[in-house]
């Protein structure tokens, strides 16, 4: 039972099976804006096209109290199938993706790519003087790397946020 | 115009026909309306059936009060109908209203045709976006084979589980285009489903507690009336058998007989000091279908700080949002109730039936303080008086008396003074607190009830924010009675500036009023004035005699002051209790002054 006096924050990562319909992360986005919730990260797809299902990721901190109150007010959503929240039932994944550009020459470029090899990113487009490169992996891991490659010509980068699942045999209805 | 019967099954009909074969279906018979551009088509359609009766209100905002009115009265859905773009955003605010106090209300918005939506088009506004966090649910149809479906979703929607207002935004192509009607499918809905029956181990561990408790107190709110009027029967009928206190929100009123022994008023920020210190001094709370806003708990931290508390609601979410509770029951009010009772029959442990009279003496201490107690000496009528006054004669003519109120003053003395025997007859804006709500609600009320009597207990200041209604109660010939409080100011607003803020009365004076009497007339209905306190009587009862629209001009006090209050940021002991009683604003925190 969520107590109202703790205020320590923990982190959470929610994951919501939803019907695939217009409006639908409007409607997940606003809830969080309306009663001022944290998104740390949120991405969205579509999961099962025969059975219009797309699934929503989010990462949000909070009191226990308020992460309750997250997963109740998403449930209440018309369009809402399931939540679950993942960091509370138990092991799971959480993976993101990345793509970064390198640009530099000579010795500096040599080393990208060196470092790329030792974080397994993979380059995915290479001209003589850059590198876009691939990689996943935990948000962590994925902050190391372009903090690495900052000093070594980072031009660009995009992350496609948290997609996170549970580990072992059971999980969301789809 | 009986067409001969028909399969409505596969036929063929344009978009227009398919919503009003749909509306038929889903049982409604009236809805309220303004006709615009967009919606035209529909209007056409509806000229040409006479099973749907449309109210023309005067302002958009209106039309969905009144459907709250109407739906409030008669547990069924309330249907509104406004075109695009202003129709649709001058309708917000009762959306809104409704979604605050979970009531069933489907408004249909008329939108500029599928290919121009983006363009900003004449009178196109952005409806889902704009109404998404103002309704549980809405829709923008742009595939007719989805209108039928469309439309029985959401009457689904707007009833179950909590209720609340539903927007279906309808293109113009739409509604003149073609295509299939189907009828609402038996299949439940793909992803809600809320929980209605509880959790027999959650009624066995609420029972288990109740059994046990010395100082309980059962609260209860809108819920129970959302329920049904069975859910009100079997909350009496707990309430008798246990011999626990009862005290009802602003919401819940009507859900257990004000006149009951057991009954201890309503609570919360003006409710009774007995009622208030029940909540506080109790050992075990049981809530049910009320949402511990903070017009009931007051000060957060020290709302009754001893107790185990039990909560009940149909919406999870309400659970342990504001209040840790100790059992949390997901279900509907009335099947909760049910199992409670037996569960309560079936279980052997006795009750301590000696602990609950001192609790009772203890009550009984707190009841003698009288707390609603004023004086009607002199001349000038005391607003309480007023509400008294009719709250005893209209009991005395028998007749089913249905009462709504605007926002102020005048709401809480209503919710104070008259009472309310059974649910369904009180409808007020509790979560929103919509000025202008009374009058429209009173005439969806009236369309619902034509032979009852129904009153709008109204202050000066509010009743001009929807006054244009009295041209549509004169054109439908509603006999709605506005009693109104008229204190020439807006008397909660000068309430609080007088205790909150020096006394410095910053534009919360009423001036350049009209006079109500010849306004009265001049939407042909009947204007009635009390000046003193002699007058009262017989202009009460020369309203409730007339036939007609009447505007009873009650002429009150100007500086009385609404009490018990526990002010913003206090907890339920710190109420003051009224002139010459104990208690003072002179505590109120900064942090308090920061709250509403
Ligand atoms: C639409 C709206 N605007 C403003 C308010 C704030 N407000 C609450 S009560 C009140 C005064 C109401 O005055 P009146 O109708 O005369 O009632 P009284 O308090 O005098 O009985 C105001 C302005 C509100 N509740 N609703
Ligand atoms: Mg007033």
């Amino acid at each position: 039972m969520p107590d109202p006096t703790d205020t320590t924050q923990r982190a959470a990562t929610i994951a919501v099976l939803v019907e695939n319909e217009a409006g639908i992360l409007a409607r997940v986005v606003g809830l969080f804006s309306g009663r001022g919730y944290n998104i740390e990260s949120l991405t969205v797809a579509p999961v099962d096209e025969a059975r219009r299902l797309s699934r929503i990721t989010i990462v949000t901190s909070g009191t226990d109290m308020v992460i309750e109150q997250i997963k109740a007010q998403l449930d209440r959503l018309v369009p809402v199938h399931q939540v679950s929240d993942l960091t509370l039932e138990g092991p799971h994944l959480s993976r993101e993706l990345m793509l970064i550009k390198v640009v530099g020459r000579g010795e500096q470029r040599l080393e990208a790519l060196r470092l790329a090899d030792a974080f397994r990113a993979r380059v995915v487009d290479a001209t003589t003087e850059s590198f876009v490169f691939e990689i996943t992996g935990a948000g962590d891991k994925l902050d190391a790397f372009a903090a690495l490659m900052r000093p070594l010509g980072l031009r660009e980068v995009v992350r496609t946020g948290v997609a996170a699942i549970a580990r072992g045999p059971h999980g969301l209805r789809t | 115009m009986s067409a001969p019967p028909q399969t409505a099954g596969t036929r063929t009909m344009t978009g227009a026909e398919i919503v009003l074969q749909a509306l038929k279906d889903n049982g409604v018979e009236v809805i309220f309306g303004y006709p615009g551009g967009a919606v035209l088509p529909l209007y056409d359609a509806l000229f040409q059936q006479n099973a749907i009766r449309h109210i023309l209100v005067r302002h958009e905002q209106a039309a969905v009060h009144a459907a709250e009115g109407y739906a409030r009265s008669t547990g069924r859905v309330g249907v509104v109908l406004v075109t695009s773009g202003p129709g649709a955003t001058n309708a917000v605010t009762g959306l809104v209203d409704a979604l605050m106090d979970s009531i069933p209300v489907i408004c249909l918005t008329g939108q500029v045709p599928t290919h121009l939506i983006g363009n900003d088009a004449f009178q196109e506004a952005d409806t889902t976006g704009i109404t998404r966090p103002a309704t549980k649910h809405n829709y923008l149809v742009k595939d007719i084979n989805r209108l039928a479906e469309t439309v029985h979703e959401a009457f689904y929607v707007a009833k179950s589980g909590r209720p609340g207002p539903v927007v279906i935004d309808l293109p113009k192509d739409i509604l003149i285009g073609k295509g299939p009607y189907a009828e609402a499918p038996s299949a439940p809905h793909r992803s809600y489903r809320p929980q209605t029956e509880p959790d027999p181990q959650a009624i066995r561990e609420a029972v288990r507690l109740l059994k046990r408790a010395k100082r309980p107190v059962i609260y209860t709110g809108g819920g129970v009336i959302n329920s049904g009027p069975e859910a009100s029967r079997l909350l009496t009928e707990f309430v008798r058998l246990t011999g626990m206190p009862c005290t009802n929100t602003l919401m819940g009123l009507g859900a257990f007989p004000a006149s009951d022994p057991h009954f201890l008023g309503m609570l919360g920020m003006h409710g009774t000091y007995e009622a208030n210190l029940a909540m506080h001094g109790c050992d075990v709370m049981l809530a049910v279908g009320a949402r511990f806003d903070d017009r009931v708990t007051g000060r957060l931290n020290a709302f009754s700080p001893g107790s185990r508390k039990i909560h009940a609601d149909i919406d999870p979410s309400s659970i342990n949002k504001n209040v840790k509770v100790d059992v949390a029951i997901v279900g509907d009010a009335g099947r909760v109730l049910a199992a409670l009772l037996e569960c309560w029959r079936q279980d052997e442990a006795p009750q301590d039936r000696a602990a609950l009279a001192a609790w009772w003496r203890q009550i009984d201490e707190w009841r003698a303080r009288q707390c609603l107690r004023y004086e009607q000496v002199g001349k000038i009528i005391k607003p309480q008086h007023a509400v008294r006054r009719l709250f005893e004669i209209t009991r005395e003519t028998g007749r089913d008396t249905f009462i709504t109120t605007e926002v102020g003053q005048h709401q809480m003395w209503a919710a104070q003074y008259f009472g309310f025997e059974r649910p369904n007859r009180w409808m007020t804006s509790g979560g929103l607190g919509t000025m202008g709500y009374g009058l429209p609600a009173a005439m969806g009320v009236q369309i619902a009830h034509p032979e009852a009597l129904v009153i709008d207990i109204a202050g000066e200041a509010s009743i001009l924010m929807n006054i244009q209604e009295m041209s549509t109660l004169a054109q439908y010939r509603l006999p709605v009675k506005v009693f109104i409080l008229n204190n020439e100011y807006m008397g909660m607003v000068r309430q609080w500036q007088e205790l909150l803020h020096g006394g410095r009365y910053s534009e919360s004076y009423s001036a350049a009023l009209p006079d109500f009497v010849k306004l009265a007339e001049s939407f042909h209905g009947v204007g009635l004035r009390a000046e003193t306190a002699d007058d009262l009587d017989r202009v009460i009862r020369e309203m409730i005699a007339v036939d007609r629209p009447v505007i009873a001009d009650i002429v009150v006090d100007q500086k009385e002051n609404c009490f018990p209050m526990i002010p913003s940021g206090a907890a339920h002991n710190e109420m003051i209790l009224g002139v010459g009683q104990e208690g003072s604003v002179a505590g109120v925190t900064d942090e308090g002054k920061v709250l509403v």
